[in-house]
């Protein structure tokens, strides 16, 4: 047992900070208030190796371990949770899926670029009537000849309005269910039929483009199946248990924000005669907020660390994504209570910090499906 | 980062749950009706889990933090009460072996680890200080090759049984809590008496009493450190004690967890096991979620302390997220049995008693968010 960070994991982290301390944190309510696409943000951090972090370093990726992709994460998400997710998706939920199950044309056509951060990816699994229960999509994939012709509409997607590649996920064989849902690897600029539609307004998480895709007899080439067929749910699956370690360490660290704000402020602001830091209650909120978010990390640190050690971590994950995700809640919560007045005004950023936090409860697995896979899974280790 | 354990703490790990298991659990109901666990306190000495960080040399298991909190772990889910005696022992036995001198070691540690003396205790609050501590009213005045303690200590954890007692009076009241002193009391010595024996809601098990000291003669050699060490020496036995009761708690909430979701897949209503209620299951991952998450800092915090660093502000944070977790477990353990989690049929009722004062022993949850808040503030 040892909490103390390797030399290299402290090295990713250093790196972090200091990129998010120069170039994140004093945008990050320019970038929340225009709604606008970090775009040269994105560009310093691929050059990093920041979009990539545990991808092999044969295939254009950074070569580090999935703890240092979550200190990396959480202090990414610290200077700008917007930036936050879109590196989140870039890294959990295209760079990892396409690694662990691309074929070796399909990671240098594709994985390499996107690893690199020269092109952007996005992940299309969520439909505007199949959010938790996956499995009822209704985007259909239709064998031609050599290639599939795509139709339906996917919603929620993270990064749908700049992304050059999307993982799309479709059903080939509706009769077999969840087994008869496939993966493909879709050139979202060059595949005619393949477009953006609504732009959603969102709480939070302004600066990341949420959008539906839309595919009207989209032709992809077979070759850009991945996997086998019928082997989307499983894909779609194993992306998301690693995707929660991303969500949760994007938690941690609008929490760490929210709190070092709350922190500063209580320290600089008088009331009574005195900083409100010298009142019990202040006191008392900080303290609490402290240990949630050190409880949080090592939950998330945990769950990356199996994932490094190539064990079992779907339990790990749902409870490191659950528990970080409500901590970040109630953490940028009590910032906005410890700031008074100034905490629901734009300047002092802690109200961002709490419309950001909110969306990690929700995207990647509500806390409900987070619950259910827990629950299941003590179920079954305690009576066998 | 490595959050495996080694293999000696997984041996020890595995001792302790198989003692717990077999011996100690079955035992768990009769200490509850307030019978102390005089056999298996000697019993746990016999396993080495009575002195897990003192020296091999004294008998003791000569292991870390990190080893004792996974031994109390074990023991509190089967017998919460047991668990703290031991707790308060192995305290008390490694402030002895960190300060104390070659002649108090040869005397106590010995007797200690090897069961002779069933118990030791730790004397520092009084009937008006409790957080405050530094507030303490007893006073030791130096009396030629003696000291003189006056003053009573109050909800002293073994107090009546223990073979040796460490007490904090005050040997400069002048100096507040930098005139506090420590020393190794025996009971034996004139002038020390047992007061009241407290009726406790949980925790039933174990001894908790005030004692009086009436011109109580200790020779000058049973100061622990030097003049004026006592607050330091009990602030440190508190950073680990507070590691060792986030683990009690912790045990507690394992067994409570275990049970309620046993019983969860056995009891069915409306046709099916209440396990398949959504309901019921969002409890179960609550508890299971909130367990871990306050087990990893009870572990951060022992290993840190094991590695030699500060761990005032982490050990806080173990013990007040521990220990309220494990209160919020207990809770719910209680509401999953429904009517049957409110007899003594089932045990969740003793862990909900015998948690409750993991909240309040060992530096309040206010006391500890004060302690974390100021690190906090201090680091901004």
């Amino acid at each position: 047992m040892d909490t103390t960070l390797t030399g290299t994991q402290r090295m990713v982290l250093d790196t972090a900070r200091e990129f998010a301390k120069k170039e994140l944190r004093p945008r990050a309510g320019d970038v929340d208030l225009s709604a606008e696409f970090p775009m040269a943000q994105f560009g310093k951090l691929a050059e990093l190796g920041f979009m990539g972090i545990a991808v092999p370093e044969q295939w254009g990726g950074a070569g580090f371990d999935v703890i240092s992709y979550a200190l990396a994460m959480e202090e990414v998400s610290a200077g700008c949770a917007s930036t936050g997710v879109i590196m989140s998706v870039m890294n959990s939920l295209v760079c990892d899926p396409l690694a662990k199950f691309g074929s070796e044309a399909q990671k240098k056509k594709y994985l390499v670029p996107l690893a690199q951060g020269r092109l952007i990816g996005c992940f299309a699994l969520s439909e505007p009537a199949s959010g938790s229960d996956a499995a009822a999509m209704l985007t259909t994939a239709r064998r031609d000849g050599d290639s599939y012709v795509l139709n339906g509409t996917k919603n929620w997607i993270t990064n749908g309005r700049e992304a050059d590649v999307a993982i799309v996920f479709a059903f080939t064989d509706q009769s077999a269910k969840h087994r008869g849902i496939s993966a493909f690897i879709v050139d979202q600029k060059t595949t005619p039929g393949a477009s953006v539609g609504k732009v959603e307004h969102k709480l939070g998480i302004k600066g990341s483009s949420t959008t539906s895709l839309i595919y009207e007899d989209a032709r992809v080439p077979a070759d850009n199946r991945l996997g086998a067929e019928g082997e989307g749910f499983k894909i779609a699956m194993a992306t998301l248990d690693g995707g929660r370690i991303g969500i949760a360490a994007q938690a941690l660290g609008i929490a760490k924000d929210a709190l070092q704000r709350a922190t500063e402020y209580a320290l600089q602001r008088k009331a009574f005669g005195k900083p409100i830091a010298e009142l019990g209650a202040i006191q008392q909120m900080l303290a609490d907020s402290a240990t949630e978010l050190d409880a949080a990390r090592l939950l998330v640190y945990r769950a990356a660390w199996l994932k490094d050690q190539k064990k079992p971590f779907g339990k790990e994950s749902a409870m490191a994504k659950l528990y970080a995700a409500e901590m970040a809640t109630r953490v940028s919560h009590r910032a906005v209570q410890v700031h008074g007045g100034y905490g629901y005004v734009h300047e002092y950023g802690v109200e961002r910090n709490y419309r950001d936090a909110r969306i990690t409860e929700i995207y990647e697995g509500t806390s409900e499906i987070q619950r259910l896979v827990i629950a299941r899974t003590l179920l079954k280790e305690i009576t066998g | 980062m490595d959050f495996q354990l080694d293999e000696l703490e997984l041996e020890l790990q595995r001792t302790a749950r198989d003692y717990a298991r077999k011996t100690l659990a079955p035992r768990a109901r009769h200490h509850d009706d307030g019978h102390y666990p005089t056999e298996s306190v000697a019993e746990l000495a016999a396993l080495g889990f009575m002195g897990i960080k003192v020296p091999e040399r004294y008998g003791g298991a000569g292991m870390g933090t990190l080893a004792n909190i996974l031994a109390l772990h074990e023991i509190a889910a089967a017998c919460a009460s047991t668990a703290v005696t031991m707790a308060v022992t192995n305290m008390v036995a490694e402030m002895i072996a960190v300060f104390g001198t070659e002649a108090q070691h040869e005397r106590y540690l010995p007797a200690i680890t090897s069961g002779k003396m069933i118990a030791a205790s730790f004397a520092l609050s009084e009937d008006g200080a409790g957080s405050d501590a530094a507030s303490l009213r007893t006073t030791a005045r130096r009396d030629g090759d003696h000291y003189v303690i006056d003053g009573s200590k109050m909800w002293i954890t073994s107090g009546d049984v223990a073979g040796v007692l460490l007490v904090m009076a005050k040997t400069a009241p002048e100096l507040g809590a930098r005139g506090i002193s420590a020393f190794l009391v025996e009971p034996q010595w004139p002038g020390f008496s047992v007061g009241r024996h407290e009726e406790k809601m949980g925790l039933r098990g174990s001894s908790t009493v005030s004692l009086g000291f009436d011109g109580l003669r200790v020779p000058a050699a049973a100061l622990l450190g030097n003049e004026g060490d006592g607050f330091k020496i009990a602030m440190t036995a508190l950073d680990g004690g507070r590691c060792g009761i986030a683990a009690q708690s912790l045990g507690i909430a394992r067994a409570a967890i275990e049970e309620a979701t046993r019983y969860a897949t056995e009891r069915r209503q409306f046709g099916k096991a209440i396990g398949e209620f959504q309901a019921v299951q969002w409890k179960l991952a609550d508890m299971a979620t909130r367990f871990d998450a306050a087990w990893l800092l009870a572990l951060r915090a022992a290993s840190e302390k094991d590695r030699g660093a500060k761990v005032t502000k982490v050990a806080a944070m173990a013990k007040v997220f521990a220990t309220e977790a494990a209160s919020w477990i207990c809770e719910e353990a209680v509401q999953i049995h429904g009517g049957y989690g409110y007899t003594r049929e089932f045990a969740a009722e003793r862990h909900l008693r015998d948690v409750r004062v993991t909240r309040i022993y060992e530096g309040t949850s206010e006391i500890q968010r004060v302690v974390i808040a100021r690190e906090v503030l201090r680091g901004a």
